[in-house]
């Protein structure tokens, strides 16, 4: 264990931050502009996975490990994030037979 | 020795307990039975007051019996209790027994009305407020009574609901009592203000401290008598009381005569002791007597509805008993109130057994020669008027000649005014008579004597109003006015009463009096049965005349003063403040909010995808907002 904080602590901090902030506008970005279900729910994994990769440097930087521990909690709510997105995702193959999120268009006034 | 404690309370539960039971059966019960109820529980009413008062020790001054606490907080104490004493239990001796009477008699009255149990769950209820006026041992007890009698008046006024006038006589019968009750409400909190407590007892020791003519005390007693004018038909509160005629006969009788309109009387006897310190309210109450007597009085000269004649006589005697209490003769007043009671409730049922004779006819005009064909209602009611107009030795002569004794010793003009009002009575009640029962025969039914539960207490009654001047039997005629002696063990202020003319004034006031009410009544004689003079359209009438015949145009007056300039400002409001202020801005929020709506809904695109885009521009915003203003 402490190798690899020891290894952590090798690369600087602002690298983590600028590879985070990085994977995140990636994350963002495919959001926004792509068009496919399944591209736009590995992007929310994309976001959240570059936000654990932050909490984890700064708690090894700092040595708090409640930083670690939360990175937990969050790969729990994606996993189940990623559970219920599948589910409504094969659902939403079923009823459009399209993975197109633009065919999501009934919900408005 | 009597357990006050648990008989006091039952007086009044009992007749509450039959208008809940009558009320909750009514659609069960015949008239017969509801009716034979009612008059059982206010008789046990009237038998238990009887034991209570003979019973009562005078001695000892009254007793309070708590029942509950009601309000109880620091500096406040005001518990639910009724109070024995000679005032209280002669007002249940009155309202208990006249209020039997006139039960028994309601079941000849109504019987072939189909809401008769109601009415005798009304009648009951109307009695026990009366009964929790008259005993409670506060102002606020009395208060609940006070309005209660108020709400069983309109209840009782308007009982024939389907008729729109009926309905509002008992409109405007609330309304005026409300003004009065505004000024009772007042009153108590001035009241408590200046003693800390409103039981009688506790102020009645502690106004023996207050100041002689102190401003609070003179403003709390005239808001009394605002209390008191409204609840007893004074000046210039009284023109609901005739308009109340439009309840039942019975409710009339028990209206005018037992409850209610005593109810401002015996509230000032209450409070006599207060009255004695304040002699500016005491001018005011002496003159709006006066003017009510002989106002009422006037009118009762012209008019030809039956009950009508009837409701201004009471009208103008509780002028009388103003004048009385407003002079310090407080014994007087509570001595007029009990032969009043008897003489006026025996009028009002004599009227209601001819009224029911002729089949509902009350107009005096359609009547005439019933002399031999009702002869027991003729013969008590010749009984009753005889009392009204104080013919000597009965029950109203003592009575009314005691108050202008005590009148006269209060100013002749008073005397001289209330003499006038004596006369009008006199004549008034004889045309009554002369109209109704002598000469021939004006109208169309076939009249018919009424049922033994109607006669009986008529001729209880005319028993009553003549042998009732026994009560209070003056000194110039060997009595020692015991009423007056058994009143001043309640009531402070009754000791301080007496009369100081010399035997030979009282003798010469005595005989100018009855000379001159002798020669009115030869004259109403002479007019209305030598020959029949019957009152035609006022319109055909001198201007006087008209005046008085159209009651003084009051109604009129008080339309112009204070309806139509309430209702031109309420239509006033309703065309500026509603049409143009309120509904305008009510009207603007909801179409602001339409507007709104129908703007903001086009951003609900339902594109996932410019949702998405939209929560990520929104987070970054914030985060923006919150990285840029941050202090740090």
């Amino acid at each position: 264990m402490e190798n690899v904080i020891t290894a952590i602590r090798v690369v600087p901090l602002e690298h983590y931050v600028y590879l985070s902030f990085l994977l995140f506008c990636i994350g963002v970005a495919g959001v926004v502009f792509r068009r496919n279900t399944i591209i736009i729910l590995m992007c929310i994994e994309l976001m959240f996975n570059s936000v654990n990769l932050l909490l984890a440097a700064f708690s090894a930087h700092h040595s708090d490990p409640r930083g670690q521990v939360f990175v937990f909690f969050i790969m729990l709510v994606a996993a189940a994030e990623v559970t219920v997105g599948l589910a409504i995702l094969v659902m939403m193959k079923r009823y459009a037979n399209s993975v197109d999120v633009n065919q999501l268009n009934t919900l408005k006034w | 020795m009597v357990n006050t404690g648990v008989l006091a309370p039952l007086v009044p539960l009992l007749p509450l307990l039959g208008a809940v039971v009558i009320g909750a059966l009514r659609r069960r019960m015949g008239a017969v039975q509801a009716g034979a109820l009612a008059t059982a529980m206010i008789g046990a009413g009237f038998a238990i007051s009887l034991v209570l008062f003979a019973g009562f020790d005078t001695a000892a001054g009254g007793t309070t019996v708590r029942l509950l606490d009601w309000m109880a907080v620091t500096g406040m104490d005001i518990p639910l209790a009724l109070r024995v004493d000679a005032l209280s239990l002669t007002m249940m001796l009155i309202v208990t027994g006249v209020g039997t009477l006139i039960h028994l008699y309601s079941i000849g009255y109504m019987h072939d009305d189909p809401r008769a149990a109601t009415f005798f769950s009304n009648l009951n209820l109307f009695t026990f407020c009366m009964l929790v006026l008259v005993m409670g041992s506060n102002f606020l007890v009395t208060f609940v009574g006070w309005e209660g009698v108020g709400l069983c008046s309109y209840l009782l006024i308007g009982f024939w609901y389907t008729r729109p006038d009926y309905n509002y006589a008992a409109r405007k019968a609330f309304v005026m009592n409300r003004i009065g009750d505004v000024g009772m409400v007042l009153a108590m909190v001035l009241l408590f203000h200046l003693f800390g407590t409103l039981e009688y007892a506790a102020i009645m020791d502690k106004a023996a401290g207050m100041r002689w003519n102190d401003p609070l005390l003179v403003t709390a007693t005239l808001l009394l008598v605002l209390g008191a004018t409204g609840k007893s038909a004074q000046v210039p509160l009284f023109t609901w009381l005739p308009d109340a005629m439009a309840g039942p006969t019975p409710v009339s009788a028990l209206i005018h005569a037992a409850t209610m309109v005593t109810a401002g009387i015996f509230l000032v006897v209450r409070g006599s002791v207060l009255f004695e310190l304040a002699p500016f309210t005491q001018e005011v109450i002496v003159w709006v007597g006066t003017a009510t007597a002989l106002l009422a009085a006037s009118i009762g000269l012209l008019q030809n509805d039956i009950k009508k004649v009837l409701a201004y006589s009471t009208v103008s005697q509780l002028g009388y008993m103003f004048v009385a209490l407003g002079t310090g003769a407080y014994g007087a007043a509570m001595f007029h109130v009990t032969t009043h009671a008897f003489f006026k409730a025996l009028l009002f049922l004599g009227a209601g057994s001819v009224i029911h004779a002729l089949g509902g006819e009350q107009d005096i005009r359609k009547m005439g020669g019933l002399k031999g064909k009702v002869r027991t209602t003729y013969l008590t009611f010749l009984a009753g008027t005889a009392a009204i107009s104080g013919l000597p030795l009965l029950s109203g002569f003592f009575s009314k000649d005691l108050i202008m004794a005590h009148a006269f010793q209060h100013g002749p003009e008073v005397f001289v005014l209330l003499l006038i009002g004596a006369l009008f009575t006199a004549f008034y009640m004889f045309r009554l008579l002369f109209l109704v029962f002598f000469g021939t025969y004006r109208g169309e039914a076939e009249p018919h004597e009424s049922p033994i539960t109607m006669t009986l207490p008529l001729v209880v009654l005319a028993v009553l109003s003549v042998v009732g001047g026994v009560l209070n039997l003056p000194h110039l005629f060997g009595g020692n006015e015991a009423l007056k002696h058994y009143l001043g063990t309640a009531a402070a202020g009754i000791a301080n009463e007496e009369l100081v003319l010399s035997a030979a004034t009282e003798i010469a006031l005595m005989a100018v009096t009855l000379v001159l009410v002798a020669l009115t009544i030869v004259l109403a004689h002479a007019r209305f049965v030598k020959r029949t003079t019957l009152e035609g359209d006022p319109a055909a009438m001198p201007p006087l005349k008209r005046l008085v015949a159209e009651r003084w145009r009051i109604d009129e007056l008080y339309a112009r003063l204070f309806e139509r300039p309430y209702a031109w400002l309420s239509r006033t409001l309703h065309r500026i403040g509603e049409e143009r202020v309120v509904v305008p801005l009510m009207n603007g929020v909801g179409t602001v909010a339409i507007r709104t709506g129908q703007a903001l809904r086009k951003l609900q695109t339902g594109n996932a995808s410019f949702h998405l885009l939209a929560m990520a521009a929104g987070i970054i915003i914030f985060l923006l907002i919150t990285l840029l203003t941050d202090p740090r």
